[in-house]
């Protein structure tokens, strides 16, 4: 099923939480909604899932406007952050509820609802807890009966709000990974809202960047990395290195000390390079366009993390650079650096 | 999402338990246990007292309780059987007698009811919905506790009355409101209305929507949303306050007053006869009238301990339990 967004304004009262928002998503994806809190990825969900209400705009599913209808009649899976399990029913009656509800000339016998509900508590590998209670289980099995739950109306589409938000790191990992194999086996058409880059690169097929209600970039895991579109998803997604720069016709400089980097069409004023931690090409002193030394270094895994005080510049900037075992940084030593790969934006403020 | 106003206040609480018709009003959460729960804690430091001392705060606190609720509870049932158990039995057969219990009854029974549709449906928009002037409605709903019963009374004097507003209108069309059975049920409704909604919208607050959202996203109709869901979530607090409402409405004196002109054995409720037999020196029947609406508090007392402790139960602590 697709969904087509256009145009969506909505306002908190002075607080534009959706400014324009423009999003098509395709059939089967499953589809990231990755920004900051207050960014309006939520209220964006919420409007797909008729929660609530734009104040412009249109919101079609599958080329039917969605608009017209209350979230009861859109047909719309929903996974809440807190699960939203109803307290006072067992697991069983928590995923048969959409089915109890139908209107009586296409609700299912007892029979098939039952055997429904056995089937999508064995899809989420809950079965045995079929009788007991949201109160008993820990938050993982109860996101997945929530997950249950929203499936079992059969919806068009599966809009799930930060699915994994309130469970530990380790939780959260494993759900991750089950929720994209289990996308892998039912195909529907998933948005997810989260606010962890990890997470929204790690299960999604696309990612939509948002910010103050504006959509950043959209683009696959790779093409938000490797080519941000903006400044703000530079340093949004994956760690970077941020130096104000000034860029004068073709170079850029930093404070008086010019980089030998090219300003790659860059316009001339005050601008921000960034570059990927990973992306500093270390040498001894003398051979990069900067100089730094070394104060502190930690390594683990592969690679060991240092922190190098620039020298030159206006006052002391002190940055983060990964790099490779291979070559051991000792602190205090005198290292010179290169950018290898960067991106340079024009300072917004 | 949103600051919301609760109710529990030590205020409310210390107000609530000064006298058994205005029992407690806000139905403990699973926030208030915990808060139970350090206040044990915090006792303990206090046994650091000398042993007299504490000896002594314990005896006075037992001899107060004694004077001023056990003594007079005492009184009422050992008067209503001075004369013994035929001239009790005897007294609560009076005719008048009778016509005073079925008139509370039915009172009681029309505010109750009303009450609780009334009561949901503020609780409901004041908990679940974002509106302006939602404090004052708040502040509103507590009128009938803070405003003298004599006043609420008078009201509807002014309002019914054959003096009142719409008094010649309602003589005019032969409809009897004042000192008769609408009026004191309009009193009686005016002075518990607080009840149902106070219990339970700190309850609501702390749910908030995401179980209607989750419901209606199902494909669950709005009734059928607050039937299946709403409902079974707020039963408890809804029979605390519908218990509470009960006790006061059969027990409400000052408001009933002004409005039942006193026809005897017509507009007489239970707490109105106690005092006309009372003031005609017939003790026996007076305490015995009395010792039934004691034994109402009584009851209430115990259910209303049974419903707080459900109320705990019914509440599950928000943290998450350890995943495996």
């Amino acid at each position: 099923m697709t969904i087509e967004v256009k145009n969506i304004v909505k306002k908190f009262g002075s607080f534009a939480a959706l400014d324009n928002v423009d999003l098509k998503v395709g059939k089967g994806e499953l589809l990231a909604l990755l920004g900051p809190s207050g960014s309006g990825k939520t209220t964006l969900l919420r409007i797909i899932a008729g929660l609530d209400w734009p104040d412009a705009g249109e919101v079609t599913i599958d080329g039917e406007d969605a608009l017209g209808h209350g979230a009861s009649e859109r047909h719309v899976g929903f996974v809440f952050q807190h699960y939203a399990l109803f307290r006072h029913m067992t697991v069983f009656e928590n995923v048969a509820f959409g089915l109890r509800v139908q209107p009586r000339a296409v609700r299912k016998d007892e029979a098939t609802i039952r055997a429904r509900v056995k089937e999508l508590l064995d899809l989420v590998q809950l079965d045995w807890l079929a009788n007991r209670y949201p109160s008993q289980l820990s938050g993982g099995q109860r996101q997945r009966i929530a997950l249950a739950r929203a499936l079992a109306i059969e919806p068009r589409i599966l809009l799930l709000d930060e699915p994994f938000g309130a469970l530990d790191a380790k939780v959260r990992k494993e759900l991750r990974q089950w929720l994209r194999s289990l996308h892998n086996e039912i195909h529907v058409t998933s948005i997810f809202v989260t606010h962890d880059q990890e997470e929204a690169l790690e299960v999604a097929n696309r990612v939509v960047v948002m910010d103050k209600g504006r959509i950043e970039q959209i683009g696959s895991p790779g093409e938000v990395y490797d080519n941000p579109a903006t400044a703000f998803v530079h340093g949004f997604i994956g760690e970077s290195i941020v130096l104000p720069v000034e860029v004068t016709g073709g170079s850029v400089r930093l404070g008086d000390r010019p980089l030998n980097i090219a300003a790659d069409g860059a316009v001339s004023g005050a601008s921000k390079l960034f570059v990927r931690r990973h992306d500093m090409q270390i040498g001894p002193a003398g051979t990069g366009s900067l100089e730094g030394a070394v104060r502190h270094v930690r390594s683990f895994g592969p690679i060991q993390r240092a922190e190098v005080a620039l020298t030159g510049g206006e006052g002391k900037t002190v940055i983060e650079i990964d790099a490779p075992r291979d070559r051991e940084l000792q602190a205090g030593e005198i290292i010179g650096l290169q950018p290898r790969r960067y991106r340079i934006f024009a300072a917004q403020d | 999402m949103s600051t919301q106003t609760t109710f529990v206040t030590p205020a409310a609480r210390l107000q609530a338990y000064s006298s058994t018709a205005d029992l407690a009003i806000s139905p403990p959460s699973g926030r208030d246990a915990s808060t139970r729960a350090r206040a044990t804690a915090a006792s303990k430091d206090l046994r650091s007292e000398p042993g007299p001392i504490r000896f002594i705060i314990i005896a006075l606190a037992v001899s107060f309780l004694t004077i001023f609720v056990v003594l007079p509870l005492v009184v009422v049932f050992a008067s209503a059987f001075s004369k013994g158990v035929t001239a009790y039995f005897a007294a609560l057969a009076e005719p008048e007698a009778l016509s005073a219990i079925r008139l509370t009854l039915l009172v009681a029974a029309i505010s109750v009811a009303l009450n609780l549709v009334f009561g949901v449906i503020a609780a409901w928009a004041i908990a679940k919905f974002e509106f302006p002037g939602k404090t004052f409605l708040i502040t509103l709903i507590d009128l009938p506790f803070s405003v003298s019963p004599v006043i609420s009374g008078l009201v509807f004097v002014l309002l019914f009355g054959a003096q009142g507003y719409w008094g010649t209108w309602l003589q005019a069309h032969n409809v009897h409101i004042l000192f008769a059975v609408p009026g004191i049920a309009l009193a009686t409704i005016f002075v518990t209305f607080p009840f149902v909604a106070r219990s339970l919208i700190p309850l609501m607050q702390e749910q908030g929507t995401q179980e209607e959202e989750a419901a209606i996203s199902l494909g669950a109709s709005g009734l059928q949303t607050f039937f299946r869901v709403t409902l079974p979530n707020i039963k408890w607090g809804l029979l605390y306050g519908v218990l509470l409402c009960n006790a006061r409405a059969m027990g409400e004196f000052g408001a009933v007053s002004v409005v039942s002109g006193h026809i005897r054995g017509e507009t007489n409720t239970m707490p109105l006869l106690v005092e006309i037999l009372y003031n005609e020196y017939q003790f026996v029947a007076s305490f015995a009238i009395a010792s039934l609406l004691a034994m109402l508090a009584l009851i209430t007392l115990v259910v209303k301990t049974v419903l707080e402790q459900r109320l705990d139960e019914g509440q599950p602590p928000r943290d998450e339990p350890s995943d495996h």
